[in-house]
């Protein structure tokens, strides 16, 4: 669970966060202004409130359903589904505003020279950002996103707070059962994510060696 | 030369493994070393404690006083402070109110046991004891002794020592004021049922009564309370106490009222203290015969109308 919750989360916060980097440096004020109030505010809620306010509030007070609940069915289904598509939505709204900022540093590093050309030659700003600018932007920032993958495999121990069935929920139980072997647990807990955590760095400091852009 | 760097980032993660295991390792069997070297310190002292006990309350006559000499309740209790473990978010039973005062049936309970062991309740320092810390409080001696809804279990057993019964609960079911269709642990197939995090209620529930129930779990009982009132959960479970004290707090809410299982209330206590559980024990009894039992549980849980059981045999 652990694995699918980052997984989606960061498929959907890269998307997002590329976004909002664009919307952050495009020229129409509106959009800048709303992405920059959007990232400056979202990036600096702790995550575990978040998380709770999808739960406690998108969903159980305002009624925003994400999965179906038949009638006469077993309803753990839907609530497993809902719980974890909260979560991922919350975990997507948080980690995109980190995807920005790196995003918008990448593009920092394109020299304004190759937009300039790309204009020059009657690129529209959609295009410039698309074809020129963002393309090497990405490739500059491989190794920054990683660290924030890296955040975000672990991040999603928090989504125990509206039970998820993560690792940080397994560990719980555990502890409450088989309470004399809390250190053997914890030690067990911290491995898995060792292990999940330390090939992705090491890939991505791979990948962004390889990619990089020659200048 | 790329496969080499990765297998030396590897090796580097096994031994830092290694070493935060030898640490751990290091580290528990370290902690009864020092504490029996305390104790032992405290020996001369305790002597002295067991002896004055012997006045207040009649325990320790029996439990004899050689071990009572090991015992860290009743040689900090002859110093005069005591600290003791407890609930803060339990209403009716363990509460900090927003003054920074103590209320509610443990903390009465720990102040009358406080008492009997010859401590003033203004000496009694109170230390928030969340349901997982408990055993590492108790075990690394930073409290000494806990009363917070702390049922009585063989494996707990094996970690600490358990003066009690104080009170005998039952686990049940909390429920919206309007709810007819469930009526005890059976009636659940269908429902969400909410409970806290890695808790065994509502595990419970669903391995022995309703298999088809669904389970939420929060972090806390006060967000499984607020989904239940919004409609989000259609039942909350744990001890009925517990729950007594949130259907007082929020109106439109109601405990189903059939009791099932048996949690003995008991508290908690350095492994192996057994001068120290037989001077609780004590205390409890007196507590239970003077009355005061009744007086401190209509005061406190009575207030949200729940039915007041009879009190158990401490010790037996």
């Amino acid at each position: 669970m652990t694995v699918q919750l980052t997984f989606w989360s960061a498929i959907g916060s890269f998307v997002l966060g590329v976004l909002l980097a664009a919307m952050r440096v495009s020229p129409v004020p509106l959009l800048r202004g709303f992405a920059g109030t959007w990232v400056n505010v979202i990036r600096n809620i702790p995550l575990t409130l978040i998380i709770i306010v999808m739960a406690q509030v998108i969903a159980n007070q305002l009624g925003v359903r994400l999965a179906q609940r038949e009638a006469g069915v077993n309803p753990q289904v839907f609530l497993d589904n809902q719980n974890f598509r909260l979560a991922v939505v919350g975990f997507i709204i948080y980690t995109s505003t980190f995807v920005c900022e790196a995003v918008r540093a990448g593009i920092n590093t394109v020299p304004p020279g190759q937009a300039e050309a790309a204009r020059a030659i009657g690129l529209k700003f959609t295009q410039v950002l698309g074809i020129v600018v963002l393309p090497q932007a990405v490739r500059a920032v491989i190794a920054p996103l990683g660290s924030v993958l890296i955040a975000l495999t672990k991040n999603t121990t928090v989504a125990s707070a509206i039970g998820v069935a993560e690792v940080a929920l397994l560990m719980n139980t555990l502890i409450e059962n088989e309470a004399d072997k809390l250190t053997a647990v914890f030690i067990v807990v911290a491995a898995g994510f060792i292990v999940l955590t330390l090939p992705t760095g090491l890939f991505f400091g791979w990948l962004a060696k390889r990619k990089a852009v020659r200048r | 030369m790329r496969l080499r760097m990765i297998t030396t980032a590897i090796a580097g993660a096994a031994a830092a493994a290694l070493a935060l295991t030898a640490c751990g390792g290091g580290g528990s069997t370290a902690a009864p070393g020092t504490t029996s070297a305390t104790t032992a310190a405290q020996s001369s002292t305790s002597a002295a404690a067991s002896g004055s006990d012997g006045a207040t309350s009649s325990a320790g006559d029996t439990g004899g006083s050689a071990a009572a000499g090991d015992s860290k309740v009743l040689s900090d209790a002859a110093s005069g402070k005591l600290v003791v473990g407890i609930k803060f978010d339990q209403p009716g039973l363990g509460l900090k109110n927003p003054d920074g005062s103590f209320s509610g049936f443990d903390v009465e309970v720990a102040k009358y046991v406080g008492q009997k062991l010859g401590v003033d309740p203004a000496n009694i320092e109170f230390k928030e004891s969340k349901s997982a810390e408990r055993e590492g409080l108790i075990e690394r001696g930073e409290v000494d002794y806990i009363v917070a809804t702390y049922s009585i279990t063989d494996t707990r057993k094996e970690k600490v020592n358990f003066a009690g019964p104080y009170f005998v609960a039952a686990q049940d079911l909390l429920v919206q004021d309007s709810n007819t269709d469930i009526t005890g642990p059976d009636s659940l197939n269908g429902k969400i049922l909410c409970s806290v995090t890695g808790s065994t209620p509502a595990q419970k529930v669903k391995d022995q009564y309703s298999a088809d129930a669904a389970l939420q779990e929060f972090g806390t009982y006060t967000e499984c309370v607020e989904a239940l009132r919004n409609g989000a959960v259609d039942a909350v479970t744990t001890d009925n106490v517990i729950l007594a004290g949130y259907a007082a707090q929020s109106p439109g809410l109601k405990v189903v009222g059939q009791g099932f299982s048996t949690e003995n209330y008991g508290i908690g206590l350095q492994k192996g203290d057994t001068a120290g559980t037989e001077a609780i024990n004590a205390a409890l009894n007196a507590m239970i015969a003077d009355g005061s039992w009744e007086k401190a549980l209509q005061d406190t849980v009575g207030a949200s109308g729940f039915t007041l059981p009879a009190p158990p045999t401490p010790g037996a």
